[in-house]
């Protein structure tokens, strides 16, 4: 089956050589023509207002006081970056952003494992893992949030009548890097599940078979081979940690000082108006992200999902 | 084939258990606090004491909890409709024509996948409000078909890869004319693909928060998520726990009926989309 259609491959495109050029040119036409509305849609509603927003945050410009707009200079970047709450922030999204990748690419990885290799109920186990995933962030955090009440929750029962978990930083911060990781280590354990499909079966035998444990078959056979879908995963979901916002919004609000910088953004442009300050704190956001891309890409040389069929 | 061994059952049984019990959790949780009476429902045990419907009755007799339901369903199916016939365009590109710019379409929807959203929601805001689009249906359209395009594109070009396209060309040898070709051949062949990107990207813009609480400002738009901060007893003194619960387990039933109808699917879908490149 698979050989007739090898062989018919060649054949056509020779015979379809005479007319490539006109042929070609619709192709073309048609490629671009299909891909139009899509790249429309997203240029539309990322490139401009990006834009937009490099504008307005060079504006003093807050909603309560309409009048007084005025071009400002970087004078907005000044005021975020000499803020300590800004850098409060920031500290708590990166901090939150590396203990919970590291703590997902560990259980993730277990978790795929699991799942590529169990012998029972590997349907149910499927299943039930892609239910964190599938589930509303928000109502996974009011869950939590509900666990961690005192007098209310079974976890806030466990750890004692008088600790208010969500009440203190440390505590709350890990409640929050539980709901996280709880959330998002089934889609890592996917990701990384795809790359396992990868290691060649014969390959781990042949280890196996030169007397290298389960240890040295993981670290030297699978690893390696896995290398790319970890560096994958690891990108996309540091770069998804980094906006972290459902699951503080929900358990603490951003009190104690758990406040991500999306949450910031958030308080500053719906809470607080302030359309300028707003704005140049998502254009630094866009940065950090920009800069977090820049060096998985450069350093660890991530393939890019899907980059590989369009290279040409 | 080695043979399974009891001990090896015995310790996968205990590994799947252990999985199941991380992963179901939170979710008997909720179930069991909609299901508290009022009078329990701030007993702290797992199980409720005492059984009661009466937050799923409150929720459905107010207005607040129908009408984000049916903003969510609504916002959510048209744009999961359009952000899949888009996809499905530039997927087919893709993955079958060669044109110039494709190359730069496929990392620009990488940027967009990676693209903080919190950086859009300023100017979005701004841009809404003087659009009119401010607290409007299609003001949470747009920001969901274009989060969830560079999703349907990924998962759309990798299952299109795999079609084997010679078929249409037998097809139509075999004297089928070019629609009967797409029709009979191509459609049944691309259908589960496209059906798995809907489930994904329905998921996508079912989930969403931010977008949700910035650019909405009344029960006009503000979905179930969103919408979920300001419910409140019937009273002022009354605790909205119950109800907040109820109404999450009613906007998880969707997502637990695609996981369990459409598992291998959406696991297909998600690593294939991933991994390919």
């Amino acid at each position: 089956m698979s050989q007739t259609t090898e062989a018919a491959r060649p054949a056509t495109t020779h015979r379809a050589k005479p007319v490539l050029s006109e042929g070609k040119r619709a192709e073309r036409r048609l490629g671009l023509l299909l891909c139009a509305p899509a790249a429309i849609v997203m240029l539309a509603v990322t490139g401009w207002p990006i834009i937009y927003s490099v504008w307005l945050s060079l504006q003093r410009y807050d909603l309560r006081f309409p009048d007084k707009q005025e071009f400002v200079g970087l004078a907005n970047y000044g005021t975020v970056l000499s803020n300590g709450y800004w850098w409060t922030a920031f500290g708590t999204t990166a901090l939150i952003t590396v203990v919970s990748v590291a703590i997902e690419l560990v259980l993730g990885m277990a978790l795929a494992l699991i799942m590529h290799r169990t012998l029972v109920g590997r349907g149910l186990v499927r299943t039930v893992s892609l239910i964190p995933y599938g589930i509303v962030t928000v109502v996974a955090a009011f869950s939590w949030k509900f666990a961690w009440t005192p007098d209310t929750g079974y976890l806030a029962k466990l750890v004692g009548p008088d600790t208010a978990v969500l009440t203190e930083k440390l505590p709350a911060l890990s409640a929050i890097i539980l709901a996280e990781v709880w959330k998002t280590t089934p889609f890592m354990a996917l990701l990384l599940m795809a790359g396992l499909a990868l290691v060649p079966d014969d390959l781990l035998k042949a280890a196996s078979m030169d007397g290298a444990g389960p240890w040295q078959r993981f670290t030297k056979v699978m690893l390696p081979v896995m290398k790319p879908a970890i560096l994958v995963a690891l990108l996309f979901r540091t770069l998804d940690a980094f906006r972290i916002f459902d699951n503080i919004f929900i358990l603490t609000g951003g009190s104690q000082g758990t406040g991500s910088v999306s949450m910031q953004t958030y308080d500053n442009l719906i809470r607080g108006l302030n359309l300028g300050i707003g704005s140049t704190m998502s254009v630094l956001i866009f940065i950090a992200v920009a800069i977090v891309a820049f060096v998985f890409i450069k350093v660890f040389g991530t393939a890019a999902p899907g980059s590989d069929p369009g290279r040409r | 084939m080695a043979v399974i061994t009891t001990g090896k059952r015995v310790r996968w049984t205990i590994i799947d258990v252990i999985v199941v019990v991380y992963a179901l959790v939170p979710v008997l949780w909720t179930l069991s606090l909609s299901f508290k009476s009022k009078a329990t429902i701030g007993d702290g045990s797992f199980i409720p004491q005492e059984w009661s419907v009466q937050s799923y009755v409150d929720i459905f007799q107010t207005n607040d909890f129908l009408l984000a339901l049916v903003n969510s369903i609504g916002i959510s199916l048209i744009a999961t409709a359009i952000a899949v016939v888009l996809g499905t365009m530039a997927a087919y590109a893709i993955a079958r024509l060669d044109f110039p710019g494709k190359t730069a379409l496929v990392g620009f929807s990488l940027l967009v996948a990676m693209f903080p959203q919190v950086s859009l929601v300023s100017p979005l805001f701004s841009i809404e409000r003087s659009l009119s689009l401010f607290d409007t249906w299609p003001g949470l359209i747009l920001p969901y078909i274009t989060f969830a395009l560079p999703l349907a594109i990924y998962t759309l070009s990798a299952f299109f890869r795999e079609i084997p396209w010679e078929l249409e060309k037998a097809a139509k040898m075999d004297g089928a004319t070019p629609a009967q070709a797409f029709r009979r051949v191509i459609a049944p062949l691309a259908a589960p693909g496209v059906f798995t990107t809907a489930i994904l990207v329905f998921i996508f813009c079912w989930n969403d928060f931010l977008f949700a609480i910035s650019l909405t400002a009344t029960t006009r738009s503000r979905t179930v998520p969103a919408a979920l901060q300001f419910f409140t007893g019937a009273s002022q003194f009354e605790d909205p726990t119950g109800q907040i619960c109820a109404a999450a387990v009613v906007i998880t039933i969707p997502i637990v009926l695609f996981v369990l109808f459409f598992q291998r699917r959406i696991v297909a879908g998600l690593t294939s989309g991933a991994v390919k490149g």
